[in-house]
Parts: structure tokens; sequence; C-alpha cells
């Protein structure tokens, strides 16, 4: 709708009329002026209609002044810069923006949608739960695209977000949370007190809403104070000001969250380089909240066409911007504050009247505006607006509290509606760390009560409406603040001005006005606008049986929106209040939860994107796997190399080549990313005693080992290969994601429960490169590298170590298998490891040596049967259960996991036992995680008896080959068992030994 | 997020640079008796732990800083450390004699058999 301009000819104590600025709102050029928000400049234009509505499509409008908007939703800028959901009232102004309308179709006046709203009776709430039930399949493919094709706010942007982002991490003695004149004031007494004090404040300009503020502060405007004390407090060294900057959350042991608009209110502080946002991590001395309160509206029968507005918006609006809504309008109020908008639409020119639903108003500004001539209809409610996409009329009806329905009414012609049905105390932070609120019946509100932190609320948020109230609580909690923090600081010298204000007739609560005619049909009270949820939907789930609060709002979604239910929470307590006859107190409210207002997922992210979203570590032979070609695989934050196909080799014929080679002749893997410990002292061999199932004492030295851990559980939870260098000095192998966590626990065992014990713990694992060598010409190319020491079969056996020089490289040489082949792991200083690396291949080529990758690892390792913890164990498997009772030992008294594996859970008959399976078509690969049932079925449940582990096709044997957790597998030897697949198929596999390939080990010993 | 004081080397961070490791003083059986354990309180050691509401004694580990195990006391309705001991002493008195629960007896037996 686009009317008559609404700019008022004077005016507006935020615009600059000597600053045009033009900008683009859904296509259409629109005018403002510097210091406009798209809200007062799209208002100015004589436009109402901002959006529709999430539900019913609806035409809205603006309703608030700032971050407590809830309708007005808009999406700025284009591109991989458009930002959606963000509100116009807080959105500044500059030359060429490009602004549009969210959630309509095909325009704002004219929305298909909209026969949502005469579907309504089909809308009720909870209608998510009983509407679209059945067919059960619809709900996926026709129901749930269309409703979020219809429903919903804004559109995200699909390209890669071009700014930048930081975080900030603060420490500060004392924060303030708002720059109003409670924030201000105590800000200022904090900081006469020497310690650091930290301003933040959600708006442009500070001040609050001290110019829409009654009365004089000393000789002049409490607007005129608010920027006197704005400006000292900006030159003072120790107080740090952030505008455009939102607390959006309270924390344990004061830390506060913070989301810094840097600079989305002008493009040229971007073009130079600043970051967007900021998200600053703040950690409090002591917190003061002066975040204020919040205007409610009333819950009166289409309470939501464009054009009904806060009475403090509309107030904002005329002084702020010069904006008037229209011509001709009707206050509605229950308190004397909207008076004052009265007032000032009354000086700016614009025809008004009251109506209010207390039975006697009197205060000081009522009689002020009867004196200026203004109309008051007291015991009066609005109880019909007539209008869609704006207001036409009201029918006004008389009221006395607690009548539930209309008795006589007239016609008013109006063109807007502003609306206050109070003042509620800013509580979010408050309560977002567990601050304790009480009812006050003064204030038909909830004001803070008790915290166990270090804050305080001031002024507003602490339910103080007066300015001279808010002014004295303000100096003595920032004088106090800065007590707390540092009880040498001086108290403030400050003396506070006089206050000169109107006195204040009482308020009387109204949470629902009557209507003309039916409920919900035509006439929508509504209560949470930006959910579209409305009086009649909450008291339909209270008849339906959702009596506590906490379920009253996930069934209707009242005060979920966005907005989390800024302006709807305590109307909504209101109508349940008076439909189940308790009290508000009695109903309670539900939780606060951050963000205070939503911030951006860049400023979530900061600066830890693309390469620093996540460190990645890579071994010294990282560089020549890359050139190589290698197809990399995550372990952990390590990058290994995955496989190596050569020019017009896919995966898998590279895998196979690699797997061959090591089976044929010789092949190079690059595990300098296994976890290496070592683990040295007088007491080391006590204590793996301690930490493995098997025995190290009687390891002699140069010998290695193959070692389980469990842990406390009875459960597997690493393996690897240790080896005793000296009598008091092991290196103990672990996983390659493992390394950290068991030196951990390692150290929280030496710590914690064997304190006695004289050992260290030095993870090495960085300082070695390491690779194996393996396949039968593995001892060919060791020699070719002449080492100087005996490395012939008898000298060198299998599990045996050697230190010395290889090739000019000072090695540590492990004779370890993880293939099954002959095999060696030589280790050098991290620093030399390319070289011996290039000296291994150079010394391995008339032998065809060629690397290979962990996929050709694990086929290897899996055709010998050898487990991976992690694959073959998932937390809940025991040594037993995988065939390696050998392993735990009987002759230790005491290890970790000894005691829980003799539990008698652990001793069950059915455990899942490891077994290897051949499928009955040795093409048929099985899933991985495929289960196995007892019984196939047409359909599930069939009952399972276990699940594949690991499974390959091994291009050594020819065939397919998997390892499984059966249930008494090893009983069933022989037994062919099925496993129904995706589609219909089901495949069948035969229990067999997990060691596929060289079961008498005659290859590694080799 | 917390703030924590490390005992050992005296750094004061953030709790994510400190790793929590659960209830404190809880008595590993098989480390003095490794024979002679019921099933009940092998369970207890491993599963059974307090949850009070108010003071809680717990183990914390300098993760980011000295890499040490150390006690902490801390009120769970408060959040407020009341004390941090060495992972190998216990509370101070004052706490001892508030301690509830299993603690209360721990502190006790521990007391006598000194």
């Amino acid at each position: 709708m686009t009317g008559k301009p609404y700019r008022l000819a004077s005016g507006g104590n935020r615009i600059d009329r000597s600053k045009p600025l033009s900008f683009s709102f859904d296509g259409r050029t629109v005018q403002g002026f510097a210091g406009d928000t798209v809200a007062s400049a799209v208002l100015a234009s004589g436009q109402r209609v901002f959006g529709r509505s999430y539900k019913y499509h609806r035409p809205r409008g603006v309703i608030g002044l700032g971050s407590e908007e809830m309708n007005a939703l808009i999406g700025v800028g284009v591109g991989a810069r458009h930002e959606p959901n963000l509100r116009a009232t807080q959105i500044e102004l500059f030359n060429g923006m490009t602004a549009v309308s969210q959630n309509r179709w095909p325009s704002l006046n004219f929305d298909i949608g909209a026969i949502n709203n005469k579907l309504s009776r089909f809308f009720p709430g909870g209608f998510y739960y009983k509407t679209f039930m059945w067919p059960r399949a619809f709900w996926k493919h026709v129901y749930e695209p269309v409703i979020r094709y219809a429903a919903g706010l804004g559109k995200a942007p699909e390209d890669r977000d071009p700014d930048t982002y930081e975080h900030m991490h603060i420490h500060a003695d004392v924060v303030v949370v708002g720059g109003g004149i409670a924030g201000l004031t105590a800000a200022e007494a904090a900081a006469a007190g020497g310690v650091r004090v930290l301003l933040i404040d959600e708006n442009p300009v500070l001040g609050g809403i001290a110019d829409l503020t009654a009365g004089k502060v000393g000789e002049g405007s409490v607007a005129g104070y608010a920027k006197a004390v704005a400006d000292r407090l900006a030159a003072l060294p120790n107080v740090q000001i952030l505008s455009r900057t939102t607390a959006v959350g309270h924390f344990h042991h004061n830390y506060m969250m913070a989301f810094e608009r840097v600079g989305d209110h002008d493009p040229s502080i971007l073009a130079a380089g600043a970051p967007r946002h900021r998200l600053w991590k703040i950690r409090a001395g002591h917190i003061l909240l002066a975040s204020g309160a919040l205007e409610r509206p009333i819950a009166f029968a289409n309470n939501d066409r464009p054009g009904i507005t806060l009475a403090s918006a509309v107030r904002g609006m005329v002084e702020r911007y010069g904006v008037a809504p229209g011509t001709n309008g009707v206050v509605f109020t229950n308190n004397d504050d909207a008076y004052l908008t009265a007032l000032a639409l009354k000086k700016a020119g614009v025809n008004v009247q009251v109506v209010d639903s207390r039975a006697r108003p009197q205060g000081e500004l009522v009689q002020q505006a009867m004196a200026a001539g203004i109309e008051v209809s007291p015991s009066s409610v609005i109880s019909k607006v007539d209008g869609n996409l704006g207001v036409k009329s009201v029918k006004i009806a008389a009221y006395r509290k607690g009548q539930g329905r209309v008795i006589t009414e007239k016609k008013v012609d109006c063109d807007f509606i502003a609306m206050s049905g109070g003042w509620n105390p800013a509580l979010h932070l408050w309560c977002h760390n567990g601050g304790k609120i009480r009812f006050d019946d003064g204030l038909a509100s909830f004001r803070p009560n008790t915290h166990t932190d270090a804050i305080t609320a001031i002024g507003a948020a602490n339910g103080s409406m007066s300015v001279a109230e808010t002014l004295a609580e303000a100096l003595s909690a920032g004088e106090a603040a800065a007590k707390s923090v540092n009880a040498k600081a001086k108290a403030a010298k400050t003396k506070l001005p006089a206050v000169e204000e109107p006195s204040r007739g009482a308020l009387e609560a109204i949470w629902f006005a009557p209507a003309t005619g039916g409920y919900n049909e035509g006439n929508k009270h509504f209560i949470d606008y930006q959910n579209d949820v409305t009086a009649a939907d909450l008291e339909l789930a209270q008849r339906e049986g959702y009596e506590s609060v906490e379920h009253t709002k996930r069934y209707t979604t009242f005060g979920m929106a966005t907005d989390q239910g800024k302006t709807s929470n305590l109307n909504g307590l209101g109508v349940l209040s008076e439909a189940t006859g308790r009290s508000i107190p009695e109903i309670g409210v539900t939780t606060f939860r951050p963000p205070y207002t939503p911030y951006s997922f860049g400023s979530i992210a900061g600066s830890l994107t693309k390469e620093l979203f996540l460190p990645i570590r890579g071994t010294p032979i990282f560089n020549w796997h890359k050139d190589k070609g290698a197809v990399f695989e995550p372990v952990g934050q390590w990058r290994r190399a995955y496989t190596y196909p050569s020019a017009g080799e896919d995966k898998h014929a590279s895998i196979t080549r690699e797997i061959l080679a090591v089976r044929n002749k010789v092949g190079l893997l690059d595990a300098s990313t296994l976890g290496k410990i070592e683990i040295k002292g007088p007491d080391a061999a006590e204590f793996l005693d301690r930490m493995y199932t098997n025995m190290f004492s009687t390891l002699k030295v140069g010998k290695c080992r193959y070692g389980l851990m469990m842990n406390e559980l009875g459960f597997l939870s690493d393996d690897g290969v240790t080896v005793r260098l000296a009598d008091d000095h092991f290196l103990m192998h672990t996983t390659s994601g493992g390394a950290d966590r068991i030196a951990a626990w390692l150290e929280e065992w030496l710590q914690t429960e064997w304190t006695h014990y004289k050992v260290f713990v030095t993870p090495v694992t960085e300082q070695w490169a390491q690779f194996a060598i393996a396949g039968p010409k593995a001892r060919e190319v060791l020699s070719k590298l002449e080492p100087d020491f005996d490395v012939s079969n008898e000298a060198f056996p299998h599990m045996s170590f050697k230190i010395g020089r290889m090739g000019g490289y000072p090695v540590r040489v492990f004779r370890i298998s993880f293939s099954g082949e002959q095999s060696y792991e030589v280790a050098t200083p991290a620093n030399l490891g390319r070289g011996l690396w290039d000296a291994i291949l150079a010394a391995g080529e008339e032998f065809g040596i060629e690397a290979y990758g962990t996929e050709a690892l694990h086929v290897l390792r899996a055709e010998k049967g050898y487990i991976v913890v992690g694959d073959e164990t998932d937390g809940t498997t025991t040594p037993i259960d995988v065939g390696l009772e050998g392993l735990v030992s009987k002759k230790k008294a005491d290890f970790i996991g000894k005691r829980s594996l003799e539990q008698s859970y652990l001793k069950g008959p059915n455990r899942k036992q490891l077994v290897g399976l051949l499928t009955e078509d040795p093409n048929d690969v099985l899933p991985d995680g495929a289960y196995a049932v007892r019984e196939v079925k047409d359909k599930p449940p069939m009952a399972m008896i276990g699940q594949v582990t690991s499974t390959y096709m091994s291009p050594t044997l020819g065939r397919s080959i998997a390892m499984a957790l059966i249930e008494n597998g090893r009983a069933r030897m022989g037994e062919t068992i099925s496993f129904p697949l995706e589609g219909g198929k089901v495949m069948k596999g035969k229990i067999v030994s997990p060691v596929f390939y060289d079961q008498d080990g005659g290859r590694i010993n080799a | 997020m917390l703030v924590v004081t490390c005992p050992v080397c005296g750094v004061q961070g953030e709790e994510a640079d400190f790793h929590y490791g659960g209830q404190a003083h809880v008595r590993r059986p098989a480390t003095s008796d490794p024979v002679n354990i019921t099933d009940e309180e092998q369970r207890d050691y491993l599963f059974i732990r307090h949850n009070p509401k108010g003071l809680h004694f717990e183990r914390w580990r300098c993760d980011r800083g000295c890499g040490k195990w150390f006690h902490a006391a801390r009120d769970t309705v408060t959040l407020e450390f009341k004390a941090y001991y060495g992972i190998t002493e216990l509370p101070p008195v004052e706490l001892q004699q508030q301690a509830k629960g299993p603690w209360a007896d721990y502190f006790k037996s521990v007391a006598k058999a000194k």
C-alpha cells in the first residue's frame, strides 16, 4: 500500500534532512534521510505492509521501535551478501541499500498464502501434530515441502560469504549492558572508582529512550542529561564503549557474549577492510544489567493489522524520524505512559483520541492530555479493527475488568492505533544463567529477584520505571560494582541532579480485550505475532490438557520465534492465567534462552573458516604424497595417503596394485602417524603391567610385544606394539587416532592412582618419521641400504628390535607386521624422514617397491584377521569377544579392566564374537555394518544377531572377505547366516576363522 | 564457561583449557585388594556417582597448562569453586566437615586411619 507520504514537515532528532538517501525496497525506489531506519523511511513513504505472517500470511507492519520488533523482518543485501530476517526497525539506512520483504508470494499486497487465513479453522494450535499425521508418506513428500515453502521467513544466501568476521576476547572489571540513562549513570559511577568499564549498547546512539521520556534532569531534558554523560564517558580512558553491539547471552562465571555489527550500516567500513561483525567474548568482574524494559501489546481482535504499533514506537517515529503513523489515530492503553504518545501526536498535528481500559485514569499525563483537548474514553477497549492492509476503523466498547463479552460498542474511523499494555523489564540476560525473578503486581510483570552471579539489574530492567528511582539506583550500583571488583575503588563524586517528572497513575493489567462476534475466525487476538499464535490457540491448548506452560509453549509454538517471546511472553501467561483461574506466578514462566537477538553464523565462525577451520597434521612425507597424486583420508587431524592412483588408474585399481606389490614384492608405507610414547623409569615395567592386559615385565630388552589395553569397564580401548629399549625404558605404539588419548590415559593413572611409581611418560609421535617396509623382498631392500646391524632372519627375527644406522640415517628398526608379510618398521628423526624415505625407494627400485596407502594396509590386515580397534570393536567389545583371550593375563593380580571383565554381565552366554565371513557368491562384498538376522522375514522387525565390522574384496584371495561380530560366533563355525540388505536383496555368508591368509604365519617369519 | 585455577602451576584459565575428571575421592577397589571384590562393589566403583545439589568434590586436569591432575570443591548451585587442592590431598577441614554422602564417610575413614 503506497499512500500519501507521512513525513512530518519538521522534527526528527535522529535524521538529517539535508542528507537525502535513496534505497530500494522490494524493487521500488524509496527516499529517506541520513539517520533513518528502513522502517522509518518505508513508513514515511506511506507503505505500512512489511511482510506476511508465518502461518496465516496475514499482512504485517511495524510494531516496535528497536530490537523487540517481531513483525517487520526483512532481507538486506544482494547475492552472497544477502542477510534474511533482520528487524527493519534496527537497520540503519545507507544510500543504495537493497532491502526486500519476506514470506510473500507473489507480492506483499496480494498473497496467495493468505488463503490460510480463511482456512484458519484448520490451523488451530498444535496443527502440526493434528493435521499432517496421515498418510505417513505424505509428510516427507507432500506436506513438509509445501509447509516449508509456504511458511517460514527469509531465504538464506547460497554463495560463500565474502566478508570477514572476528572474535574478540576481553576481560573487564565492570560490564554495563545498555546505554540508557541507567547504564550511562552506572558506567560513570563505576568508572569514577578507577576500574575498567565496558559499556555495551545495541543502538547506534547512546541514551536508550531518554529522548522519549518526560521530565527534567537538572535544568535540561532527560535526553540532554544522557548526552552529557555519554560525552563524558567517551573521554574517559578506562571506559570502552561498544555501540551497535547486543549482549546476546550471559553464561557461567560472568561470561558474556556480545554481537557487534561493525559494518552493516556503512558499506565504506567493509570496503576499508573491517570485519562485518565481531563476536565479543567477555569475562566480567561485575555486570550491571541496564537492559531497559519492553512495551507489551494488548490482545484485542485483529491486533496485528498494519498500522497497529506499540505506543512507544509511535512516539519514536514522531520524535526521532519525523514520521507520523497516520492522520487520525487511537491510543489504546491501560497505563499513563501511552499518554505521552498521545501528546506527541497532538503536538505533531495528528488527530488522536485515547481509549483507556481503566475506570479512572487520573495521572498527571492524563490531565495534560485532557487539557490539550485529547478525547479520553475510560473504561473502554477496542473490540474490533476493520481493514486488511491497514486500519480503516475500530469499534470501541465499554469495558470493566474481568468482563468477557462486548455489550455496547461504537464505531470510530481511524487509520492507525498505538497500543500499550504496560512495560516488561527485559529479563532475558538476567535469566540466561539462572537468575530468579518475582512477579510484581504494580507492574503486572516479572522483575529480577536473586542471582548467584555478580550481576545487578538497574533501572527499568529492575522494574524501576521512574527517572529519579533509576538514577539513584544506577549511581549506587555503579559505585558498589567498582568496590566489589576493587575494594580500594574511590566513591563517585557525582551528585545526582534534581529530577522532575510527571506523577503516574497505577496500571491495570488487561490480558484480553473482549471482541465482537466469535473468536479466532476473523477475530484473532494475536499473542505471538511472529509465530501466529492467538489467545484462542493458548486456551485450546489448555482445554486439550497442555497445562504446563512449557507444554503449551511447545504445542502452540508460543514464544519460540526468533524474538524469543520478548513482547508475547507475559501476554500469553496473562491469557493462560485468565483461562485457568491461576495467578501468573502460579503458571510460571518459560525459560529464557540465549541469544537475546539472533546473531550471524559468520560471527560464530569468526576467522575460523577455510584452512583455519581445523588444523591439518601432515607427516614429514606429506608433500611427497601430494606430488604423487595421493588420495588422502582424514585420521583424526592427520591426513594420510589412502592410495596412490597413477595415470589412468581408478582407486580400486591402485589399491589392488598396492596390495599385490606387498604380497608379491615389497611395499613402503608412511606409518609416521602411529602413536609413539616413551615410558621410562624404575617402575616402568610394573606400570605397563597395570595398563596392558598382557604381561610386559617379562619382555626382554630388544624384543617387541603386541599389547591390548582396556578401559576400566573391561572394554578394548587401544592396541599396539611396545618394545623394551632398556630395563627401565619402553617405547609404546598406539593407534594413530589414540596417541593423545592414551598418553593422557597413562598420565592420569600415574598421577591419580599409582602416584608412588617413578615413571615418566613422554609422547614422541611427531619426533619420529616411521615407515613400514613389507613384503617378501623387504629384507633385501634393507640389506641394500647397508645397515650396520645384522638383518638375517636368525639375528633379527620377527618381534625383535635394532638400533643403528642404515643408508647413512640413524634408525630404530622394529621387525613387526600389520600385513602378515615379512616386515620392518623403520623410524628416523622426523627431520631426516624425507631423506630416508627417498633412500628406501631408491634402494627398493630393483625389487619393484611401491608405496601403499591406508586402504591397502587395511585390506592386508583384514586378510590376516588382525583387528582394528574402532572397526572390530565399538566400545562394548572385550578382548575375549575378539578372540584374544590369550592376551589377557591370568597371572597378573590387577590391571586396568581386569576385575570388570569378571563381572557377571560380561560373562553372559550370547556375547558377540569376532568371526570371518565368506559370502556364498565370492563377488558379493557385504556392506560395512550390515546386520545379520536370526531369520529373514518379509519386513522388519527381524531379530539381529550381529554386524559386519570390516569387509573388502581381497585381491590376494580373489574373492570377498569380511569380519563380523556375531552372537556366539565361535560356536557357529561353518554356519551360513543371512544379511538382508536395502532393496530386498539378501546376502549369505559362511562363518569361518577370521584369519583368511597364511594361517600358520610362515610368511611373517620368513 | 567456568574459570578454573590450577593449584599446581597457578594458571587461571577457561574451562576449555582444563579437563573435567568426574567425582573425586572414588576408591578403586582393585588397587588395594584385587581378589575380594564383589560384583556390587565393582559396579558402584564404575557407575555410581554422587550428584548433590551444593558442595561437590571433583577432579580436574590442567590440560593446556602443566598437565597435572588436581582436586576442586565446587558448589553445583552457584558454580563457585570453594577450594583447589592436590590430587593426593584432602580438602580443607571445614569443607570436609560440610561434605555429605560418600565423601563424608571417606573423609572420616581417612581421619580415623590417621
